[in-house]
C-alpha cells in the first residue's frame, strides 16, 4: 500500500469514513420514521405516508447474517476487479433497529464456509479499488470474534 | 368462468432457443409466423399488436411492438409496447387481454424476443450513479446469480436443503427438456456432473445457474366469441387470469437490484411475500386454487430457486418442496409437473420473450401437443415469473 495514496468513499454520502467505527448512512422519514438506505430524499416508501422530509441517520453497526454466497466468477463492470480476480464472500446482513437487510461484500480474509445464518457481523471500510492516487473505500461487513461489538 | 374474463389463445409460436447471434426482430418475426399459421390467422386481421421490449437491442427493443409491426408489414393495426424486466411477455400478454376484454379489439398479437450478450448480464453502460442496477455492480459485485444463491442457502440453513436436491432439479428438468424442440439445452445431465461443475455463488453451480439466450415467441389472443366463430368450436384455451401486481410495503426479502430491503418498522410486514402475491393475485382472478393445478412452468433462475415457486404457488408449505421434489411429484409423471418444457434450465433466459414461452408451453400442454414431455390430461396450468425493480407475473390456462 502506497502511503501517498488519499481514501476516498467510493459512493458520496452511503457512508461515514470512519476508519475505527464507520456507520451507514440512511434517512429517516421525520413524519413516519421510516428508515431507508441509501438515503431517500424526495419520497417516503411508506404508502401511507406523503411526507418528503428526511433527517440523515447513522444505521446500525452491527446485525446479524440473513444469509450469504461468494462471487466466484468476476464480475462485469462498472464492477472494477484486482487483476488476477480473487473470489470474494458476499452477506446480506438483518439489522435490529431498523428491521432491514443490507447487503455487503465481505472482508477478504474470511472464507465463505466460515460464515452461518443468525452469525453476528460488523460494519468496517475496505478498499474496493485503487488507481495511482486514490483508495476507494465502500463498506464490508466483517464476522465479530468474541462478542463484546457494539451496536 | 364468464366470456368477459377470459380469452382465447388460437395460436402459439416459438423460435428456438439458442445463441444464435442474430437480430432478434428475427426471432420475433419467426414466433410470430408460426403462431398466426396455429391460428390460421392472416396477420392483416390482427387488430392490435403487443410487443415486449428487449433493453439490449438499441431504439427498435425499446419499440418492439412496432418493430414486430413494421417487419410483418404495417397494416394500420394500434400498437403498444411493454417493458417490465423478466415479466415483459406477462405484461405484453395483459395489455392485449385487456383490449380484448374491454370490446376494442378480437384479435390481438403479443410478441417477445431477445438477443442476449454472453455471460452475466451487466447494467446498461455508462457512469450512472442513481440507478440501483449500476450501484449494486460497482460496489458489490453482486451479479443476478448472487441473489439466487442467497435464497438458495437461505433454504438449507432453514429448510435443510442439501446440494444434492438442487443438483436434482437440474438433473430432472434436463430429462424434462430432452425432446422440446424449442429448448437450448437438451442433454441429459447426472448429479455428478453437476456437483462437479464450478461454483458460480456458492452454494449454486455452473449448471444450475440460466443461461442468457436468444429467442422469440408469440402468441394470438382473441375474444372467446370470436375464438368460437373461427376455430368452430367451445373447446378451447383460455387465459383465466394474469397477475402483474408490484410488491407490498415494506418488502423485507433482498430483492435484484437493491442493496437493502425496506424497513419494517413502520407498518407490520403483510403475509405473503411477494412471489406468493404474485400467483395468488391469478388464482383469485381464475376463481380456483393451487389444488386445481395441472402443471407449472416456474421461472428457475437458478435450481434451488424452482423449490421456492413450488411454496409461492401453492403446491406444498414452506420448508415441504425438497420432500415433492425427492418423492418425483413435480417431474412429468408426477402429480404436478413443474417445467415440463424443462424450464429456464433447458431454455436460457431470452427476457422478453420468456414469460410468453411459458404460456405457449401451457396451451402446447393442454392441447396434448407436448410431445415427449406432455403431462397426461392436464386441463389447468399456472405460470409464475420473477424479475427486476418490482415485477412478477403468473398467467393461469385452462381448456
Amino acid at each position: 500500500m502506497s502511503p501517498a495514496k488519499t481514501r476516498v468513499p467510493a459512493v458520496d454520502g452511503w457512508f461515514t469514513v470512519d476508519e475505527d467505527r464507520p456507520a451507514l448512512l440512511g434517512s429517516r422519514c421525520t413524519s413516519c420514521g421510516t428508515y431507508a438506505f441509501p438515503k431517500e430524499s424526495y419520497f417516503c416508501r411508506n404508502p401511507e405516508c406523503r411526507s418528503m422530509e428526511f433527517e440523515e441517520t447513522e444505521l446500525s453497526r452491527t446485525g446479524t447474517v440473513w444469509s450469504y454466497t461468494s462471487a466466484g466468477y468476476q464480475p462485469p463492470k462498472p464492477y472494477v476487479s484486482a487483476d488476477p480476480f480473487v473470489p470474494f464472500p458476499i452477506a446480506a446482513v438483518e439489522l435490529a433497529a431498523e428491521q432491514m437487510v443490507v447487503l455487503g461484500q465481505v472482508v477478504a480474509d474470511v472464507d465463505v464456509t466460515e460464515l452461518t445464518v443468525g452469525a453476528k457481523v460488523e460494519l468496517v471500510l475496505d478498499t474496493l479499488y485503487e488507481d495511482d492516487e486514490h483508495q476507494y473505500l465502500v463498506w464490508k461487513w466483517k464476522p465479530v470474534t468474541g462478542g463484546g461489538a457494539d451496536a | 368462468m364468464p366470456d368477459d374474463k377470459r380469452v382465447a389463445v388460437l395460436g402459439a409460436g416459438m423460435h428456438p432457443w439458442g445463441k444464435w447471434g442474430r437480430n432478434f426482430v428475427e426471432y420475433g418475426l419467426a414466433a410470430a409466423g408460426d403462431a398466426l399459421d396455429d391460428a390460421g390467422i392472416a396477420w392483416p386481421d390482427v387488430q392490435y399488436v403487443s410487443g415486449a421490449d428487449t433493453i439490449r437491442n438499441g431504439y427498435p427493443g425499446f419499440i418492439a411492438g412496432a418493430t414486430f409491426a413494421q417487419a410483418l408489414g404495417w397494416t394500420g393495426a394500434r400498437v403498444s409496447s411493454s417493458y417490465a424486466a423478466c415479466a415483459s411477455g406477462a405484461q405484453a400478454v395483459s395489455n392485449a387481454r385487456a383490449q380484448i376484454l374491454a370490446g376494442l379489439c378480437d384479435v390481438a398479437l403479443v410478441v417477445g424476443a431477445d438477443t442476449t450478450p454472453k455471460g452475466f448480464f451487466a447494467p446498461v453502460g455508462g457512469d450512472r450513479k442513481d440507478d440501483p442496477d449500476w450501484l449494486r455492480f460497482h460496489l458489490l459485485g453482486a451479479t443476478n446469480p448472487t441473489y439466487f444463491a442467497l435464497y438458495a442457502r437461505r433454504r438449507m440453513e432453514l429448510f435443510g436443503a442439501t446440494e444434492a436436491d438442487f443438483a436434482a432439479v437440474k438433473v430432472k428438468n434436463a430429462r424434462h427438456g430432452l425432446e422440446n424442440p424449442y429448448a437450448r439445452y437438451r442433454k441429459e445431465v447426472t448429479a455428478e456432473e453437476v456437483l462437479a461443475s464450478p461454483m458460480v455463488a456458492d452454494p449454486l453451480r455452473l449448471l444450475e445457474i440460466c443461461a442468457t439466450s436468444d429467442g422469440g415467441a408469440a402468441l394470438v389472443l382473441t375474444s372467446m366469441e370470436f375464438a368460437r366463430r373461427h376455430a368452430g368450436t367451445d373447446d378451447l384455451v383460455t387465459i383465466d387470469a394474469v397477475s402483474t401486481v408490484t410488491p407490498r410495503f415494506p418488502q423485507t426479502v433482498i430483492e435484484m437490484p437493491y442493496v437493502s430491503t425496506d424497513s419494517g418498522v413502520t407498518i407490520a410486514t403483510p403475509g405473503p411475500t411477494f412471489k406468493q402475491s404474485v400467483a395468488l393475485a391469478a388464482y383469485e382472478e381464475a376463481g380456483i386454487g393451487p389444488e386445481d393445478v395441472d402443471l407449472a412452468e416456474v421461472y428457475d433462475l437458478s435450481s434451488a430457486l424452482e423449490l421456492d415457486w413450488y411454496e409461492d404457488i401453492g403446491l406444498c408449505k414452506e420448508g415441504e418442496a425438497e420432500r415433492l421434489l425427492r418423492d418425483g411429484d413435480t417431474a412429468v409423471g408426477g402429480r404436478v409437473p413443474v417445467n415440463p418444457s424443462g424450464g429456464l434450465s433447458c431454455f436460457g433466459e431470452a427476457i422478453p420473450a420468456q414469460a410468453i414461452a411459458q404460456v405457449c408451453e401451457l396451451v402446447w400442454q393442454l392441447r396434448g401437443q407436448a410431445t415427449g414431455r406432455q403431462v397426461e390430461g392436464a386441463k389447468v396450468g399456472i405460470t409464475a415469473n420473477q424479475g427486476l425493480f418490482g415485477h412478477g407475473s403468473s398467467v393461469i390456462v385452462s381448456r
